[in-house]
């Protein structure tokens, strides 16, 4: 390891936050919120370093720095750097940690953030690893849940569609640990949640409940209904995938009989899994889900340079 | 000495050093290997393929005046489970035990995921074991859990 002391904190995976600490990043989130243009970076340069382009990510990071009053350098796609001529990580970020005061990093490796933490001198934070982690993200929907709930404790958390290589519900449950969740896991069977995350609902006395169809009936005490893409690549049985693939979408007249606080959540981009008139339905909650990731990074950008 | 099975004469016909005993007959080589044996100009013995009681067929080495720390042997128990270390001094038994898996490792395994930045850049591996009874390695980077039947050697 080159790097013994860094200047910050970095973040590469949410599940090293205490309960503490991720209620406190959402409470700076919404002062943020509330005053999003705040000149505290004035003098810092930010690297955005995005080996996998992830044009939606990336921009709401590079906007977050801006209202902060910070500078940005970097790259969006990798094609257009050294590493396509060999260079190894280890050199690329060696290299920007003398320009940049943090390296917001998102890479196609798995464990790249964790790597690139260890040996850079200025804090990491990790904007997605493969299929790994995207702590951002994660942040986000807490953020969307507290916000539209009012509380993160003891709520219906209905996660619907890729329940099997969904990065971001996987990264739901181990958040919510902190938070006495019960879970409604909808999926084809193809896409069900994987065995190592029920285990780890059991040891973290989270309930769960598997349902294989969405329904009217299934959603009826939903708070959270969290939708996922179900995407053709995933099945490896195509006559699954032709049956399963009009069934997880969600239409507006599933919602009439439910709860009034719930709201629908999910990561973007959207193909066709909620129905394009749900959009104008007030529990359409999706896009202001997106706007909230700028006021969430705002506070993880502050945080990992120690000045919150 | 008052007992004398066979094996404890193997055992002490060595005045100061290290038995690794009781090595399935198939790892002896690895073992070899893992240890970098080749590397200590000391007196050694290899032996395979002897009767054993308890596994039917074993392999038994011997270091003459060589000692290893816990986490050099620790690594054994990823290619076999009840290995045994006897630490001879004077022709007797000073210490036995079998080794047991450690906590964490570095190196030595490779990582089974091939999106795993440890596959692309010259670094070094870490595991946290995170079941030492079924033998379950959850990578440091990638987070991937490998069993103990899948690990490749590096
Ligand atoms: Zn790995």
């Amino acid at each position: 390891m080159i790097n013994m002391e860094q200047s910050g904190k970095s973040l590469i995976s949410l599940e090293e936050l205490s309960k503490g600490e991720i209620l406190e990043l959402l409470r700076h989130a919404s002062e943020f919120e509330k005053e999003p243009n705040r000149k505290i970076l004035d003098g810092k340069v930010v690297a955005t370093l995005f080996f996998e382009p992830s044009t939606r990510t990336r921009l709401s990071f590079e906007t977050a720095v801006n209202r902060l009053g910070g500078r940005i350098i970097g790259f969006s796609d990798a094609s257009t750097t050294s590493s396509t001529k060999g260079e190894s990580l280890k050199d690329t970020i060696m290299m920007v940690s003398n320009y940049a005061d943090l390296i917001i990093m998102r890479h196609y490796l798995e464990g790249a953030a964790r790597y690139a933490s260890e040996i850079s001198p200025v804090p990491i934070i990790n904007a997605g690893d493969g299929a790994n982690q995207h702590p951002s993200q994660t942040m986000l929907d807490l953020y969307s849940i507290q916000k539209t709930q009012g509380r993160l404790d003891n709520l219906n958390i209905y996660l619907v569609g890729d329940l099997k290589f969904g990065r971001t519900v996987h990264s739901m449950l181990i958040a919510m640990r902190y938070f006495n969740p019960t879970f409604h896991f909808i999926a084809p069977n193809e896409l069900k949640m994987p065995n190592i995350y029920k285990e780890f609902c059991k040891e973290h006395n989270m309930k769960f409940y598997e349902h294989s169809e969405l329904s009217k009936e299934a959603i009826a005490d939903a708070d959270i209904l969290y939708m996922t893409r179900v995407q053709k690549e995933r099945f490896t049985d195509l006559m699954e995938y032709e049956r399963v693939k009009d069934t997880f979408i969600l239409r507006n007249d599933m919602l009439t009989d439910t709860k009034p606080n719930l709201r629908i959540l999910h990561p973007l981009p959207r193909v066709n899994e909620i129905e394009q008139d749900i959009d104008t339905n007030p529990k359409a909650y999706y896009f202001q889900q997106a706007k909230n990731g700028l006021y969430v990074r705002e506070a993880l950008i502050c945080n990992a340079l120690n000045m919150l | 000495m008052e007992k004398s099975t066979k094996s404890e004469l193997l055992v002490a016909a060595l005045e100061n050093g290290t038995v690794i005993d009781h090595i399935p007959s198939d790892k002896v080589f690895s073992v070899v290997n893992l240890l970098g044996l080749n590397n200590i100009h000391k007196p050694i013995t290899v032996g395979a393929n002897l009767s054993s009681k308890k596994m039917g067929s074993k392999g038994i080495i011997k270091i003459a005046d060589h000692y290893f720390t816990d986490s050099e042997v620790n690594k054994l128990s990823l290619i076999a489970p009840n290995i045994v270390l006897n630490t001879i001094k004077n022709y007797e038994v000073a210490d036995k035990h079998t080794i047991s898996m450690p906590d964490e490792i570095k190196g030595i395994v490779k990582c089974a995921n091939p999106k795993c930045i440890t596959n692309h850049e010259p670094m070094s591996t870490r595991f946290a074991v995170v079941d030492k009874v079924n033998g379950v390695l959850r990578c440091n980077y990638c987070n991937k859990e490998i069993s103990i039947e899948e690990i490749k050697l590096l």
